[in-house]
């Protein structure tokens, strides 16, 4: 089975959870064995992982004829495109596009994460898919998030085969509600188009069935999953807090999606009955600087700390350390970290309007706007030995078991229903 | 002749509220009052009452040929007492028919047998004085909270004086045995076994209403018919039972008491008889000692007590809580024994448990076993903080019993001093008012020779006034 792909973003270039999932699911997908994936990715920079897919790069993908040879190619885009794919390529030009700013392969720039005019890259990015899908040969296609939709159903109509599209998030939960028009209309036009809808949580589900008004019967809940953790990162010591002080940690995006707040809150709680706690919040975001004041208001600042934005090994240190993973967030459509902190073994406390709520049993659960329930848990696991050990050794084992192959069969289900090949 | 030994068990906890950890050293009424006046009121409507009135018009119809035994915990009085005393009063018209037996457990239907030794002879003691001043009768046969059983815990009860005591019909125990006769305790001799037959008693009350069971629908002269097809030499059958399976496991729509109230009728065709526990252990001769050196309950398909004490989480609560059963008792302060009676319902630790489970384990206001544990656990500093506040921590529990020992013998003796001095006092009294008596004779007797002559005079001066 042949699977064209859409996807914004693929490590080693992470700029949001998207790359992460894309990456597990095309690895789920390798490992069935049939399947063979062409990932589009609208700016690679030729260090990608390609064992699970064949990448192509949209920005040297030619939308305008340009009469340039072979060696010529090769020095230019060499590094992220076969020169022989770019002339099969340029021989499906379906349009005159030389009124766009095309460069001198007539290939689009892109620049890659997400950029201020990224309702022009969206289309551009559409624009090209229509000469990949005339190009390639594949039986489905498959579009991850929103940025994607558009291209998906031009490779739809031009090519007549069924599409797939992922709901990673929904700008219903970016938004708490006050969705952008432009981005909502541009998700309904995907979903009004799919064959075949897949959601990262049954919560994400609920949202596309009744905020998009989707038929129920296409739209199928797939659940993420989580990568075992890197030989590197597991000899990551863990620090003994034994009867030292406990450290509780808040790791993501400062944002109102996150309910920062809430996290701030319910510490201050913690505080006013013990002070052998103290609080970690990672990250960076439009809500830090009110947070960092909030902290101050309650006088609690000298049990706060702020470390800023971690990537790479800092995020694993940072949860080693960490006795208390904590993920209060408003609006979650499914929420990869809480899976992440029970990898290094830290017990998880997360709201019950996470995606991720759905499929983990060895976490804490809260409503997120229940700061008491949320206090209460974290003094409970910094307090009782017994209850941190639980969570530690049987939240490590839960998440063990979840992984990218178990999804990748169950995308290959949901491919054959839609083919109809079953 | 086969008997069939019915029995109820009678059991409801009080409920804990959602306690917080802030709420702890200010807040020590840790009970949703709410929670135990619906769950009782509801559980004694559409189970107890309705249930109860099926037995007592079975007593009525049968006479004799029908029996039942009940145990009641001692939580489950107190529930009963405040919200539905219509259901003691019933139990109380039952007991009148002298059909009915009631039997002892644990007060706070707890596991202090797996404890504390004298915790569990507390508690045991605590509710068969209860039950003998509601039925006028002490019970004389032992059922442990969700029937734990252990060879040491059979020890102890015979040394409580004990005669028998019911437990689970485990096949792990078992192996080729027959639960359909009367056994004895390995390390007690004098102390016989009721085993519960599971297969007849969950058909009752776990499988009556379920339609996707091979055996439904269920009817009261097959059921006997089975009972009754058993091999000649297996005599007892016992069927136990919590009461509330009648209406609430099994709702009342499924016919139930329908199907129980045939039960008699059906086995009086067939000869088969009822007994109450007592009656089998002061007939049957037992036939073997039965070997249970690990702990079994009626709980779950391990039939063990994993279901309570499965996980660290509970295993930490149980030790906590039991790591200050010495001092509760040694402080015998009614508040805090009241609190220690809640606390130890093994319902509390049930709601910890992270087994998957066949039978639905309804957590009540808990979402979680960690919300269960969490919530629990703050209780119990709580707790534990008042019992430690009573005498400082610093003394350890054998110098405070030491010294608790020496007041109270120096209180014996200023009681007995008391005593010889209000016995002294008297006798000095006494003595005093002899005394005064005889100063008073004497007084008399000096007094007398002044006094007679001039009585003497008197006449005299009447005559010589003549």
């Amino acid at each position: 089975m042949k699977v064209l792909m859409f996807g914004w973003e693929y490590p080693p270039h992470v700029f949001g959870g998207l790359a992460t999932a894309n990456y597990g699911i095309s690895e789920g997908l390798k490992a069935q064995g049939d399947i063979d994936i062409a990932l589009c990715l609208p700016h690679p920079f030729g260090d990608e992982e390609t064992h699970a897919a064949r990448i192509i790069a949209m920005n040297a993908v030619p939308i305008a004829w340009r009469d340039v040879d072979y060696d010529y190619v090769r020095n230019r885009v060499g590094n992220i495109m076969d020169p022989d794919y770019y002339f099969k390529l340029r021989d499906h030009i379906y349009a005159d596009f030389n009124y766009m700013h095309v460069n001198d392969l007539g290939a689009m720039e892109f620049a890659g994460g997400y950029p201020s005019n990224l309702h022009d890259e969206i289309n551009n990015y559409s624009v090209i898919a229509g000469v990949v899908a005339r190009t390639e040969e594949f039986d489905i296609i498959h579009a991850h998030d929103w940025l994607t939709y558009p291209a998906g159903i031009h490779a739809k109509q031009v090519s007549g085969k069924p599409l797939c599209i992922h709901v990673h998030a929904t700008d219903f939960d970016r938004s708490r509600g006050k969705v952008n028009p432009t981005v909502y209309g541009i998700e309904k036009d995907g979903m009004d188009n799919a064959d075949c809808i897949m959601c990262v949580s049954e919560l994400t589900r609920q949202t596309v069935i009744n905020h998009y008004h989707q038929d129920p019967r296409k739209c199928f809940t797939v659940h993420n999953a989580v990568y075992p953790l890197k030989q590197e990162l597991q000899d990551i010591p863990r620090p003994d807090h034994t009867g030292k002080e406990k450290v509780v940690t808040f790791l993501g995006r400062i944002t109102m999606q996150k309910g920062p707040e809430y996290f701030v809150e319910a510490a201050n709680m913690v505080l006013q009955r013990t002070r052998n706690i103290r609080f970690c919040f990672a990250g960076s975001g439009d809500m830090m600087e009110a947070m960092i004041y909030l902290a101050a208001q309650r006088g609690i600042a000298d049990r706060f700390h702020f470390p800023g934005f971690m990537r790479g090994k800092q995020v694993y240190e940072c949860l080693k350390d960490s006795d208390v993973y904590v993920m209060p967030s408003v609006s979650e459509p499914f929420g990869i970290s809480p899976l992440e902190a029970m990898q290094c073994g830290t017990p998880s406390i997360i709201s019950k309007q996470s995606g991720c709520a759905e499929i983990l049993n060895n976490c804490i659960k809260v409503d997120y706007w229940d700061v008491h329930a949320l206090a209460d848990a974290m003094y409970s696991i910094c307090n009782n030995e017994s209850l941190f050990r639980y969570l530690q050794e049987e939240g490590k084992k839960e998440v063990d078991q979840i992984t990218w192959v178990k999804v990748g069969t169950w995308i290959r289900e949901l491919y054959m229903r839609t083919l109809g090949w079953v | 002749m086969k008997t069939i030994c019915l029995y109820f068990e009678i059991h409801q906890i009080i409920h804990l509220k959602r306690y917080r950890f802030f709420d702890i050293g200010t807040d020590h009424y840790y009970y949703d009052d709410y929670e135990n006046e619906r769950s009782i009121t509801d559980i004694a409507e559409r189970s107890y009452m309705p249930a109860l009135n099926t037995l007592q018009q079975m007593i009525q119809e049968n006479g004799k040929a029908f029996k039942v035994a009940f145990s009641l915990s001692g939580t489950g009085i107190e529930q009963l007492e405040m919200h539905a005393p219509q259901v003691l009063e019933k139990l109380q018209e039952l007991n009148q028919t002298g059909s009915v037996e009631f039997l002892a457990e644990p007060y706070s239907h707890g596991l202090s047998s797996l404890a504390n030794e004298e915790t569990f002879a507390a508690d045991v003691k605590k509710q068969a004085l209860k039950i003998e001043e509601y039925f006028g009768k002490k019970p004389t046969v032992l059922r442990n909270s969700s029937l734990i059983y252990s060879d040491d815990i059979g020890a102890q009860a015979a040394a409580l004086g004990f005669k028998g005591m019911l437990t689970e019909g485990a096949k792990h125990v078992l192996g080729w045995k027959s639960p359909h006769y009367v056994y004895h305790c390995a390390l007690a001799p004098s102390l016989k076994l009721l085993l519960r037959d599971v297969e007849l008693s969950d058909d009752i009350s776990l499988r009556f209403n379920n339609p996707d069971w091979d055996g439904y629908p269920l009817f009261a002269d097959n059921y006997i018919n089975r009972i009754a097809q058993l091999p000649e030499e297996e005599q007892v059958i016992n069927i136990f039972m919590e009461l509330s399976a009648l209406g609430i496991a099994q709702p009342l729509s499924s016919n139930i008491l329908d199907f129980i109230k045939a039960l008699p009728a059906c086995a009086k065709e067939k000869g088969i008889t009822f007994s109450t526990p007592s009656e089998i252990i002061a007939k049957m001769k037992s036939v073997d000692n039965l070997n249970v050196p690990d702990t079994l309950s009626w709980v779950d398909e391990e039939r063990d007590v994993s279901c309570w004490l499965g996980n660290p989480m509970q295993r930490e609560a149980f030790n906590k809580l039991y790591s200050v059963a010495d001092r509760v008792r040694i402080a015998n302060d009614p508040r805090i024994n009241q609190d220690w009676d809640y606390l130890q319902a093994s319902n509390n630790f049930r709601f910890m448990t992270t087994k998957p489970s066949n039978v639905g384990l309804d957590r009540g206001i808990y979402s979680s076993p960690f919300d269960a544990f969490t919530n629990y656990m703050n209780i119990l500093g709580d707790f534990m903080s008042r019992v430690n506040s009573l005498y400082p921590e610093s003394i350890d529990n054998d110098e405070l019993n030491a010294l608790l020992t020496t007041i109270r013998n120096q209180g014996d003796e200023i009681e007995r001093k008391d005593k010889e001095i209000t016995r002294l006092q008297a006798k000095v009294e006494k003595m005093q008012a002899e005394e005064d008596k005889l100063h008073a004779k004497l007084d008399k007797v000096k007094e007398a020779p002044k006094k007679a002559p001039a009585k003497k005079a008197a006449p005299k001066a009447k005559k010589a006034d003549a």
